[in-house]
């Protein structure tokens, strides 16, 4: 690995550990678990922003670490391990397509990514845009972990390292978005994940669990 | 000045009644918010037209031809709709539907709907305008709960989680379209989102970049607009929330999304110089027209029914401005005009109607014009303005784009005239047992106040006989603006 500075291989390790997670998020199906994998996500992101504003110098990558740090490793997962416990969902159940198959489309997801990440990889200058592709990658499996999950907290889990992928996508095609946009999309996050808080509790209420398959009664021909 | 007043008026609003949004006169302090709102709209409309396009608050948002005319729409739907609501809202609450803590949710949420939707429309920032939509959508999922059902609380769920991937593509699209304007605009990412600086060189922008976030962007806010295969959230959203939301969700909110959609097409055209965007637009429009019309005929309940319209006509507008040009985008604008206004009456009418009735199932809601003929006349005329009758601005401006068509894309008009002879007899053959048919109910003692559902249609009305000139400058202005092949 010579010729590659010592702080570009550890960014490289980082987005390395973010696809990986993206695939252990797939096969799990212990709730509890899930939103743990999402707080290490959330760390892996905080690392990565940390060392590429120390790389670029740019401050406004520290403040945006700092964001990341406060919402994503610790706010949104203590909130979600709160949800958890006072609605008592530990397990998802299984999944609609089994975690094999799941893991093998997955596969053949990364693959799409990576080609998909081409042009744009081309166009960017910045020294992290090898990494673009498996920020799509990780984008595009949160999405078939939302899609193959039953239970509404697992799919939030899904939405939340959706938006941990765009931000890493972001982050290493351009160092990061305006301050003024990077701020809004995080208040944004926050007021998601706390109106869905609410949500659970009303879903809660009203059908005794959070399963989704309850809410498929509203068909074409009602 | 005005623009102060045109978004912090609403915000102060919403925070206002998140407090005092329960006490008897809460309805009224909503009409008062509102009415604020509209008059900084109209004030805003006048300087526009005496100074030209302004660019306010370190370039952050600005007000052009293309959005001033929505802002007004948005702030005078607003105000009427928030009069329709008082007394809908006061009955909820004597039927017990709505308790006093959800009557505060609702006009807090109702405030904070229009301070989004006023921000997607007047900001200069591509990236505030993703913000500000997925905030739309955030203050108006527990609006649809509001009943806390199990079909509304469905409904919710899915409103949130499509509309919030939808909303990620758009994200990745708009970071997509950063990368590109960075290179051209310089890394320090101050003007890298801004539209002007964006239009000014959009020339320059990197095509395959640009062409890759188009197709993120347009799936993203089309989602938002209720293009097929994307308009699943849509129905059940109008059908289960209450009835003034149904009215400003097809009324405006989904206005602003094709706002969004046709400004990104402007800045990927200008890149691409091809066909690529323009034939999307017009796929993706189509589509929806046919998909719409054949699910008219499904439904059964009232609301649903005009939500597959509201499709419908959403189709209509984003095939016309696909095919672009000076003639198609000036109907596309005047047909968002008269469907928001033309739409929200329907719902107006609609929504007094099932209250008396009970329920939102066609087969329960019989002989409107003898329970009421003020209600039946407005649900009557409304769905004939929506079916585009003629002299009502409709017609008018579907008649400009079938002509269009019939002259660029030969091959779309007869799919288009067969939707809309669809629609026509689907509608037609629904609320006319409705609105005629035999009922045993009795005349109401007090006829209901359809102010707000006359004055729209007389709008709609006056639209389709004659279009005054500064308007129509404004619309050819904006129609220059957003341009075409």
């Amino acid at each position: 690995m010579a010729g590659i500075p010592f702080d570009l291989q550890l960014l490289n390790l980082c987005a390395a550990l973010l696809l990986l997670l993206s695939f252990a998020m797939l096969a799990q199906r212990r709730i509890v678990t899930l939103v743990n994998l999402l707080a290490l996500q959330g760390a892996l992101l905080f690392v990565a922003t940390l060392l590429l504003a120390w790389r670029t110098g740019q401050h406004h990558l520290y403040f945006s670490a700092a964001l990341t740090l406060a919402l994503k490793v610790i706010f949104l997962p203590w909130l979600l391990h709160r949800l958890i416990r006072r609605l008592q969902v530990y397990w998802d159940t299984e999944p609609l397509l089994n975690i094999s198959g799941t893991m093998l489309a997955g596969i053949v997801v990364v693959v799409f990514a990576f080609g998909l990440a081409e042009p744009i990889s081309a166009l960017a200058s910045t020294a992290t845009r090898n990494s673009i592709g498996i920020a799509v990658a990780v984008v595009l499996l949160s999405f078939i972990t939302m899609i193959t999950r039953r239970k509404a907290m697992s799919q939030v889990v899904g939405f939340l390292s959706m938006e941990n992928g765009l931000f890493f996508g972001a982050m290493s095609a351009t160092y990061g978005m305006p301050m003024i946009v990077e701020f809004g999309v995080a208040l944004d996050v926050l007021v998601a994940v706390l109106v869905l808080g609410i949500f659970f509790f009303q879903i809660r209420e009203q059908f005794d669990s959070l399963d989704l398959h309850h809410l498929e009664s509203l068909k074409e021909d009602q | 000045m005005e623009f102060l007043l045109l978004l912090g008026g609403p915000l102060i609003g919403a925070l206002v009644m998140s407090v005092l949004g329960a006490r008897r006169w809460a309805p009224e302090l909503n009409v008062a918010v509102s009415l604020i709102t509209f008059i900084a709209a109209c004030a805003l409309t006048a300087r526009v037209i005496g100074a030209g396009s302004l660019v306010m608050a370190h370039e952050q948002f600005f007000i052009d031809p293309f959005n001033v005319f929505l802002v007004t729409l948005t702030a005078f739907v607003g105000l009427t709709t928030s009069l329709f609501s008082r007394p809908y809202m006061r009955v909820e609450m004597e039927h017990g539907r709505v308790s006093a803590g959800r009557l505060r949710l609702y006009h807090s949420m109702y405030q904070l709907f229009m301070t989004t939707m006023l921000t997607a429309l007047t900001t200069n920032n591509m990236g505030l305008l993703w913000v500000a939509m997925e905030a739309a959508t955030l203050s108006t999922v527990l609006l649809v709960t509001l009943y806390r059902t199990a079909a509304s609380l469905e409904a919710g769920w899915k409103y949130f989680i499509l509309c919030g991937v939808g909303i990620a593509q758009a994200l990745f699209g708009t970071i997509l379209l950063y990368i590109a304007a960075e290179k051209v605009l310089g890394a320090e990412g101050v003007t890298a989102l801004l539209w002007t600086h964006l239009d000014a060189v959009k020339g320059q922008l990197e095509p395959t970049v640009l062409g890759l976030a188009f197709v993120f962007l347009l799936v993203g806010y089309g989602t938002k607009v209720g293009l097929a295969p994307l308009h699943n959230w849509l129905p059940d959203a109008h059908a289960e929330g209450p009835t003034p939301i149904s009215a400003v969700l097809s009324g405006l909110l989904l206005n602003v999304a094709i706002y969004a959609v046709i400004r990104c097409k402007v800045l990927v055209e200008g890149s691409l110089h091809s066909q690529l965007p323009a034939r999307m637009l017009m796929g993706f429009g189509l589509l929806s027209v046919v998909v719409a019309v054949f699910l008219l005929w499904r439904q059964r309940d009232i609301k649903r029914l005009f939500a597959y319209s509201s499709i419908e006509h959403m189709g209509i507008i984003t095939f016309a401005f696909g095919m672009g040009g000076p003639v198609a985008n000036f109907a596309a604008l005047l047909h968002m005009t008269v469907h928001s206004l033309t739409k929200s009456a329907i719902f107006f009418a609609v929504g007094h109607a099932a209250q008396k009735a009970g329920s939102q199932l066609m087969d329960q809601i019989r002989g409107l014009i003898t329970l009421s003929p003020t209600i039946g006349w407005g649900l009557m005329l409304g769905a004939l303005a929506i079916l585009g009758m003629p002299p009502f601005g409709v017609f008018a401006s579907e008649f400009l784009i079938l002509t269009t068509a019939m002259r660029e894309q030969p091959w779309a008009t007869p799919i288009l005239l067969t939707a809309l002879g669809v629609a026509f007899a689907a509608i037609f053959s629904r609320v006319q047992p409705m609105v005629f048919g035999e009922t045993t109910a009795r005349r109401l003692p007090h006829p209901p106040a359809l102010l707000p559902v006359f004055a729209h249609l007389a709008i709609v009305l006056a639209l389709g006989l004659y279009v005054p000139p500064y308007l129509a400058n404004w619309y050819r202005a904006a129609a220059h603006l957003i341009g075409g092949p």
